[in-house]
């Protein structure tokens, strides 16, 4: 997983200027897109009048307070898309069902947060277990057993399902969407159609973070994911099984002729992979809510990071959650408020028009290599 | 077992075909209201729909998830520009154009934003096309949504009382006017992709879907190809968006939500992702299994009608990926195969 960057040399940056005419029409996406950071930089120090929040200028405690939001749920993003890229690295297999895996895990996590603490956590009844009741270390193994379970699950699909027909990866996706219908349904008839919540631990709630009032919890999410990121790149890049994963994610073949037992490796990335969409579920579950269609939701959620960031790409994963984290939240934010029904709603069109400026560029993502 | 050169199998697909055209032309006199209104309507631009994503699957090798937004797209603008208050519609422009313009704004913008959209989903192929085209469709599903300009959640109501002339003005009353024109539209469809994949720019396009870099060094430029051949079935997805916001009358975004998606998924997959034909007997069978257990409870392990949809697709990419038409393809190569095998066997006995 080799990071891959088009730019030159830092130092460089007179040779980007062009020379010619036709080097000036080569790098004009590059100019415009330049110009369109410039203008939304502007835009959100200056001229922000008419939204939410105001500009940054007449409130910088708003900025700050959006930078975390993108940031946090960036981390979220990060987690779960980074399981996704895992497993389409090495196998090519592109699990269409990964927004299943994040809700299955989401409601064990909640199931076992019940078993632990003990009432019933339905938000929208009331009366569920109050936050206080939980404790960080508590909270945290629901997560770890809802990945957990999530990942065997996952390994079990792989092998009952995936492992016969490798190489096929259109058959693949089709197989893990068919999964992904099957699994929404089911999900539905064991676990109802009412929007529930995990509840986060009491402990970390709200503080004064660089002076403005934030809630801890989100950047104890952020802290975990930079935790897991860590740990992802530790194990791929500084041991022998990341080094045998990062051999097959560039030779399948030639890993397996050297003697190595690649389906073992396959069903560890399932695993892992797994794993990191049901903890993401649990994560997410406790900040948001766990319901039917959430897990179309964390689907297009992961599609976009990775399509962003490359596909396979660790770093890519996480410069693509980044992205749409910030792309989310300051156009949430950012756009101006018109009468009752504009403009901040209106912040898809921006995921649309980021998606758009990357393909059109780079066709295979930021850090994106050909098969 | 042949005839006059022509296999069994051939021989009995025409006939098949021949018959069926001839009693669904009859349509109205020989089915129930329910059957040509209901059933019959809904299969045709489910077929047209399914042709517009199996063009691409079988031809250029794409296999799209974005019909249903572009079909939503042609019937959103459609509703938009019809309606107006006086027919009950709430929601949207309002605008109360004629039905003409209607028609003539839904077709061009779903093909023009197929068009921008296949210009950049087309750089790549297989799997990544399939992940780029998911994902547009699931944004454009928030997009409606969430704009309430255009829609909101509610959607355009309404809609089918303000059809042109030729379907009687308000198609709720003139529901063979509207059997006939889908089923108008679906053959013409079907002879029009029959027609475009013989054309020069179809062959290059089978031969881009077989192999792009030896076509590209040929001089073929693959990604105008490509483009070009999503516009298409844009175009193809857009007519039956059409139809569909006449016989519903109504359009929201769940119409085209992630469901809906894997609805038209599902469809081709059962009828067959690689022949053209696959899409009406898709169209066909699923919405005759839905019809039949909408309300099913699953026994042993629950669920409802998505449980049995999904098992059935799974099996069906597991058994035969190219579908019922491909099992029938199965049993046409066994035909032909026992009809060459024949003559030995006779010598040898």
């Amino acid at each position: 997983m080799v990071v891959h960057s088009e730019v030159g040399a830092p130092s460089a940056l007179a040779a980007w200027l062009p020379r010619s005419r036709g080097e000036l029409l080569q790098r004009l996406p590059f100019f415009i897109m330049a110009g369109g950071l410039v203008f939304v930089a502007v835009w959100i120090l200056f001229l922000a009048n008419s939204t939410l929040v105001g500009s940054a200028v007449d409130n910088p405690g708003a900025l700050l307070t959006t930078t975390f939001d993108a940031l946090t749920i960036a981390g979220l993003y990060f987690i779960v898309a980074s399981g996704f890229t895992l497993i389409f690295g090495l196998m090519r297999v592109v699990n269409m069902a990964h927004g299943s895996l994040f809700l299955l895990g989401g409601y064990i996590a909640l199931h076992y947060e019940e078993q632990f603490v003990g009432g019933a956590v339905n938000s929208s009844v009331g009366g569920g277990i109050d936050p206080s009741q939980v404790s960080i270390g508590v909270w945290l193994a629901t997560l770890v057993i809802g990945g957990a379970i999530v990942g065997l699950a996952a390994v079990a699909g792989q092998q009952l399902l995936l492992r016969w027909n490798q190489g096929q990866d259109l058959r693949q996706a089709l197989i893990t969407i068919a999964i992904s219908f099957i699994a929404a349904d089911q999900m539905i008839a064991h676990f109802g159609g009412i929007s529930e919540d995990i509840s986060a631990p009491g402990k970390i709630y709200y503080s004064y973070v660089l002076g403005v009032h934030y809630s801890v919890f989100r950047l104890v999410i952020l802290g975990i994911a930079v935790v897991i990121g860590l740990c992802l790149w530790l194990w791929l890049h500084k041991t022998r099984t990341g080094m045998i994963i990062r051999a097959g994610v560039d030779d399948r073949q030639m890993v397996s002729a050297l003697g190595i037992n690649i389906q073992l490796v396959f069903a560890l990335a399932f695993l892992v992979g797994g794993f990191l969409a049901g903890f993401g579920g649990g994560v997410g579950g406790s900040f948001a809510s766990l319901a039917p269609e959430v897990d179309g939701n964390w689907l297009l959620n992961s599609l976009v990071v990775v399509i962003i960031g490359g596909m396979g790409s660790l770093g890519g994963a996480a410069v693509g959650a980044i992205l749409y984290g910030f792309v989310t939240s300051f156009s949430a934010t950012y756009l101006p408020t018109i009468g009752d029904n504009c403009c901040t709603q209106y912040s898809i069109i921006f995921t649309f028009a980021l998606l758009a400026i990357v393909l059109a560029l780079r066709p295979l993502g930021l850090f994106g290599r050909a098969a | 077992m042949t005839w006059l050169g022509v296999d069994l199998g051939s021989r009995i697909e025409r006939t098949v075909a021949l018959v069926v055209v001839v009693v669904l032309a009859l349509g109205p006199f020989v089915f129930s209201n329910y059957w040509v209104s209901f059933v019959l309507t809904q299969v045709f631009w489910y077929a047209v729909l399914a042709m517009s994503m199996i063009f691409l699957s079988a031809y250029a090798g794409m296999v799209s998830l974005a019909q249903v937004s572009l079909f939503g797209i042609s019937g959103f603008v459609l509703g938009n520009v019809v309606t107006n208050v006086a027919s009950g519609n709430t929601k949207g422009l309002n605008l109360g154009w004629n039905p003409w313009i209607g028609i003539l704004l839904g077709i061009t913008f779903a093909t023009v934003i197929g068009l921008i959209f296949g210009a950049l989903a087309s750089r790549s192929a297989g799997i990544y096309f399939l992940m780029i085209t998911l994902t547009f469709a699931v944004l454009c599903n928030y997009f409606f949504g969430q704009v309430t300009l255009l829609s909101g959640f509610s959607g355009i109501s309404n809609i089918y009382q303000r059809a042109p002339g030729f379907l009687g003005g308000d198609v709720q009353h003139h529901a063979n006017r509207l059997y006939y024109l889908s089923f108008v539209v679906a053959l013409a469809v079907y002879a029009l992709i029959r027609y475009i994949v013989r054309t020069p720019f179809g062959i290059a396009l089978q031969g881009i879907r077989d192999d792009p870099v030896k076509m590209s060094s040929l001089g073929y430029n693959v990604s105008l190809h490509r483009t070009l051949a999503f516009a298409f079935s844009s175009f193809l997805a857009s007519l039956a968006g059409v139809l569909f916001v006449w016989w519903n009358g109504h359009i929201d975004p769940a119409t085209i939500n992630l469901t809906a998606v894997l609805d038209l998924l599902t469809l081709c997959v059962i009828g067959g992702l690689y022949r053209i034909e696959g899409a009406f007997v898709g169209a066909f069978a699923f919405v005759e299994i839905n019809n039949q257990i909408r309300d099913v409870e699953v026994p042993w392990i629950g669920g409802t009608f998505n449980t049995v949809i999904g098992l059935i697709f799974l099996a069906i990419i597991v058994v035969s990926p190219g579908g019922l038409i491909g099992m029938w393809g199965f049993v046409k190569e066994q035909l032909r195969r026992g009809a060459r095998a024949a003559p030995v066997e006779a010598g040898a006995g």
